[in-house]
């Protein structure tokens, strides 16, 4: 503990100093070792003792996560490391590797700007390693390459030492084909990884040695004695010649950037307001005098302080009892209580926090993940946080006891705001809430802390299958909605999006937090005339709305009761209820009463509502099911197993690689059939399969099945067992 | 047949001798009651009175689901009552022309109207009103503006404006509610009101009428609803007169 204390005054030292300050995420596909590393480098930096290291239990210190030995929620430490006789302070943020929870990583890649990216030497780069390195990259988060389980290679399969170097060399090409690939700008740019230059290095973090060119020149310890050493079992001796957390940080510290060279290149893809505003200039130059922005990442409870906000503070300082405000809520202030840092599961109070650093404060009681927090009152809020995977599973939750009903409300708020990649429904008129997330084990871990911490006794459904739906073909034939007075007309004319629009809405390169003009530049490049790009009423999902009008008396005042009804009608289509997404909506005509009292909320929001409900009938609205990609990996003899469990659940085998004695088949399939996989899958190989999936997005569900499936979505949730028809909208 | 009959404004008693008597004949009585209500009443005394059934209808039995009184009207006499002259809601002349366009007969008995009744009881010149608007109350992401700027538009041209309140189910708009929501809706100086009409429960035994600047206004009683609105161009000097008799008026 008193190495602790004094780490934390260190700490305290160089958190005002930018240029000092090291922000890092570590990232891999499940297992390669990620825990095991970030243990070891708080040992090697002396916050915890060595023999509680290695046992990946300081990061992972949830007792769920201990027993089924993954991380299951990211965490944050801070450590001081020496390099070239000067300090420098690391913000670390250990991540999950599993899909169902890589909604963490999404948000630590926003908190960071540098990653170590670690690939199992063994397994080599995985669908996983790919997919985090997009969300770095995306993020603008540079990254170093750690291949771990180096001892493996020795112990395990024998390699000699010029058969590693060659697997090593295919690691880094393989990881560099991946970053050329995702962005090519910044590759050509310094990004590519390379051996000689010192942004790899390699080594154990189970038994706790790494070597990187740089360091060899530094030591003066050679490949060769690596090899000799690990070869024969001397894996003490190797710690000690080339301790892990020196190589490792030494590459930190030296190739990953400070938040001062981070933010003006990150500042640009993750916040869309006015560079010359204060706020503006504070964040691209990191400046603590400036404004406070910081941008939330992640929300936890603690016991005794309530709900704990993280995040980056990208300029401005925390002070206890500072005044802010949370954009895009009432503006009512929120008063700093604790303001500190993480240090694993501990938090240490700070007097200050500084801008460039990753900040624990209590009292934003109306902030969410994801929310921007500033001293200003108004400021452009920092671009969302999409999870590139979304919620495809659903359960019903309900509590046990009567008394417990308020309680598991409340606890499902509170869920719901720590876990942004959670979608939860709450109904208190029957009790029953729905809770949807990434996937089964997502959803198991949720329902059983809401057990555990919560102390909420919960009955809980069979998993359900998150659908959406979408329109086929154009309704180019205005769809008339009427309010209930009749006085009201409205007119749309609705299109499927076109799947390179998706995408840039997805990637935020058109969104509504763009400047106008900004907005109507990205849209025109995406296709649009220009008076169409100019008249982007609201991007709800991946839908947007045009308002192609001219001149409509009181339009404006009607609008947001207009998107309103949109939105009631994107959120559960007519065909099952289900959200809607990639339909572009032109509003084509209005007739409004001329006095405001007949053309509220309760005429305007249902007139919108049925007339894109029924439009999307007209316009061939389709039901789309989430698909999963599979990698099941099994000796030669199992391969008909692996095969036969994807063709029998509606899937589909579209590669088959073999390596050496295994083979690994590549497919998808629905999740609806994936239910109950692991077991079945493990029966038909005897056990030897290593798999993992991950989300391949949503395909329309295939004719022979869809009448079907929309009438069993129907009874279950209570609508008309029938297909609806266009005129149950439009009277 | 599908007789349309305004109650007038207050109570039982206001109704004509003609409408007396066509709800006396009706088979089926439906009272409208979403409008405006009689304040001075209630539904059931209404029932005692005529000794026969009467079916409330809200917005939605109007507006969505008429067909039970024009299946009525189709077969039998249907008295259809409301508030105040029937036509001057404007949802009811479509159910005038569902009935029509279904064969229906139909007919209207008038009642006496609050359009007429404020200039009455205030003494402003009915040829000088513009056109009327309506206060809503706000909604999430609804505040219209449409009320102020029928105002202004009218205050341009001199002419007054009558304000209607609204009335929901369970809230009937005040008259110091309206001006508060004009007053939050005003953006300068050049939008400012000087003064307002407010009236309260026309045709009653005791209405209020009160005359004077927002801030005056706010400490009138103006008691239970109904209460209306009127913002006034400049005064004529007879309607001054008697805004400063009848309503406190004082000119500055
Ligand atoms: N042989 C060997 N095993 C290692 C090494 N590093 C980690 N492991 C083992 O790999 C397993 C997974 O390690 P973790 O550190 O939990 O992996 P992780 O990446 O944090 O896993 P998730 O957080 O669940 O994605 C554990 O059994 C570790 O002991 C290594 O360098 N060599
Ligand atoms: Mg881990």
């Amino acid at each position: 503990m008193s190495r602790g204390k004094k780490t934390v005054e260190r700490v305290m030292q160089l958190m005002n100093q930018p240029e000092s300050i090291r922000n890092i995420g570590i990232v891999a596909h499940i297992d390669h070792g990620k825990t095991t590393l970030s243990d070891n480098l708080l040992a090697g930096a002396g916050i915890i003792s060595g023999d509680l290291a290695g046992k990946a239990c300081w990061m992972d210190s949830d007792e769920e996560e201990q027993a089924r030995g993954i991380t299951i929620d990211a965490s944050n430490v801070s450590m001081v490391h020496e390099y070239g006789g000067k300090e420098y302070l690391i913000n670390m943020i250990d991540t999950p590797g599993h899909v169902d929870f890589g909604g963490d990583v999404t948000r630590a890649m926003r908190a960071v700007d540098g990653a170590v990216v670690l690939v199992d030497a063994v397994e080599g780069t995985m669908p996983q390693t790919e997919t985090v390195l997009r969300q770095a990259l995306k993020e603008r988060v540079k990254p170093v390459l750690f291949i771990n389980k180096v001892d493996r290679l020795i112990n395990e399969l024998q390699v000699d030492e010029m058969e590693m170097q060659i697997r090593l060399g295919k690691v880094i090409d393989k990881v560099n084909k991946l970053i050329k690939g995702m962005n090519e700008e910044m590759y050509n740019n310094g990004w590519k990884l390379d051996a000689a230059g010192g942004t790899v290095a390699f080594g154990s973090a189970l038994y706790n040695w790494a070597i990187s060119v740089p360091y060899m020149k530094k030591s003066g310890i050679s490949f060769k004695e690596v090899y000799e050493h690990c070869k024969k079992g001397e894996m003490k001796e190797l710690a000690k010649k080339s301790p892990l957390c020196e190589v490792v940080l030494d590459m930190v510290v030296s190739f990953l950037p400070n938040p001062k060279i981070a933010q003006p290149r990150r500042v640009g893809v993750i916040w869309h307001g006015d560079v010359n505003t204060p706020e503006g200039k504070g964040m691209m130059t990191c400046d603590p005098t400036a404004p406070s922005c910081m941008m939330v990442t992640d929300i936890s409870f603690d016991p005794h302080a309530g709900e704990v906000a993280t995040g980056r503070l990208f300029s401005g300082k925390l002070t206890r009892g500072d005044e802010m405000y949370i954009m895009g809520t009432a503006k009512k202030v929120n008063r700093l209580q604790q303001v500190g840092i993480f240090m694993g599961p501990t938090r240490v109070e700070v007097p200050e926090l500084y801008a460039g650093n990753i900040a624990a404060v209590t009292g934003l009681k109306d902030a969410v993940v994801g929310s921007t927090v500033s001293s200003l009152m108004e400021m452009t809020p920092f671009e969302s946080l999409e999870h590139y995977s979304e919620p495809v599973v659903t359960v019903a939750v309900e509590a046990k006891n009567m008394k417990d009903l308020p309680k598991l409300v409340e606890v499902l708020r509170q869920v719901a705001k720590e876990d942004p990649t959670l979608r939860v429904n709450i109904n208190e008129e029957t009790g029953e809430h729905l809770i949807s997330g990434m996937g089964e084990l997502h959803l198991e871990i949720i329902t059983g802390r809401i057990k555990r911490d919560k102390g909420v006794e919960i009955i809980t459904s069979e998993p359900i299958v998150v659908y959406r739906e979408t329109i086929t073909q154009e309704l180019t034939d205005p769809v008339e909605g009427k309010s209930p007075n009749r006085h009201n007309r409205f007119y749309f004319t609705l299109h499927p999006l076109p799947e390179h629009v998706v995408e840039m809405i997805k990637s935020h390169e058109i969104s509504m937090n763009q400047e106008s003009l900004e907005r109507r530049d990205a849209m025109v490049k995406a296709g649009f005339e220009k008076d169409e790009a100019k008249s982007v009423k609201d991007i709800y999902a991946t839908n947007i709305l045009l308002d192609m009008t001219k001149g409509i008396q009181y339009l404006n005042e009607t609008m947001e009761l207009i998107i309103d009804g949109i939105h009631e009608a994107l959120d559960g289509g007519p065909l099952a209820d289900e959200p809607v997404q990639n339909m572009l909506i032109k509003l084509v005509d209005v007739k409004l009463h001329e006095d405001a009292i007949h053309r509220g909320p309760a005429q305007v929001i249902p007139a919108v509502r049925s007339a894109i409900k029924g439009g999307m009938l007209l316009a061939g609205d389709s039901l789309l099911e989430p698909l999963q990609k599979l990698h099941i990996t099994v000796p030669q003899d199992n391969m008909g197993g692996a095969t036969s469990q994807i063709q029998s659940r509606r899937g589909q085998v579209f590669d088959m690689a073999s390596e050496g004695d295994t083979i690994t088949v590549i497919g998808k399939a629905p999740v609806a059939e994936l239910f109950g996989f692991a077991g079945d899958v493990r029966s038909a190989t005897e056990g030897r399969a290593m798999w993992n999936s991950e989300f391949a997005g949503f395909e329309i569900v295939p004719s022979g099945s869809a009448k079907e499936i929309v009438l069993q979505i129907r009874k279950r949730k209570g609508l008309k067992e029938e297909l609806p028809k266009p005129a149950d909208y439009l009277a | 047949m599908l007789t349309f009959i305004g109650l007038g404004l207050y109570d039982l008693d206001d109704i004509s001798l003609k409408g007396q008597n066509a709800i006396i004949e009706a088979d089926a009585v439906f009272l409208e009651s979403y409008t405006s209500i009689l304040t001075g009443t209630s539904p059931a005394e209404l029932e005692k009175r005529y000794g026969k059934p009467i079916k409330i209808l809200k917005r939605q039995d109007v507006e969505q689901h008429p067909e039970p009184i024009l299946d009525a009207a189709k077969t039998g006499k249907v008295a259809f009552l409301t508030g105040g002259d029937p036509m001057v809601s404007t949802t009811h002349a479509d159910l005038r022309i569902r009935a029509k366009n279904l064969g229906i007969e139909t007919r209207i008995i008038h009642g006496s109207s609050i359009v007429s009744a404020v200039c009455g009881l205030s003494g402003l010149q009915n040829y000088r009103f513009g056109k009327s608007c309506s206060i809503p109350y706000p909604a999430k992401n609804w505040f219209p503006r449409t009320p102020l700027d029928t105002i202004l538009s009218n205050l341009i041209q001199n002419l007054h404006t009558l304000v209607y309140l609204d009335i929901q189910e369970t809230a009937f708009m005040s008259v110091q509610e309206g001006i508060g929501i004009l007053e939050q809706l005003i953006t300068g100086d050049s939008e400012k009101i000087s003064l307002y009409v407010g009236i309260a429960r026309a045709g009653s035994e005791n209405p209020v009428v009160a005359a004077g600047t927002s801030e005056k206004l706010k400490d009138v009683n103006f008691g239970p609803p109904l209460h209306i609105l009127i913002v006034p161009a400049t005064l004529h000097d007879i309607e001054q007169e008697y805004l400063t008799l009848f309503a406190g008026y004082a000119p500055a």
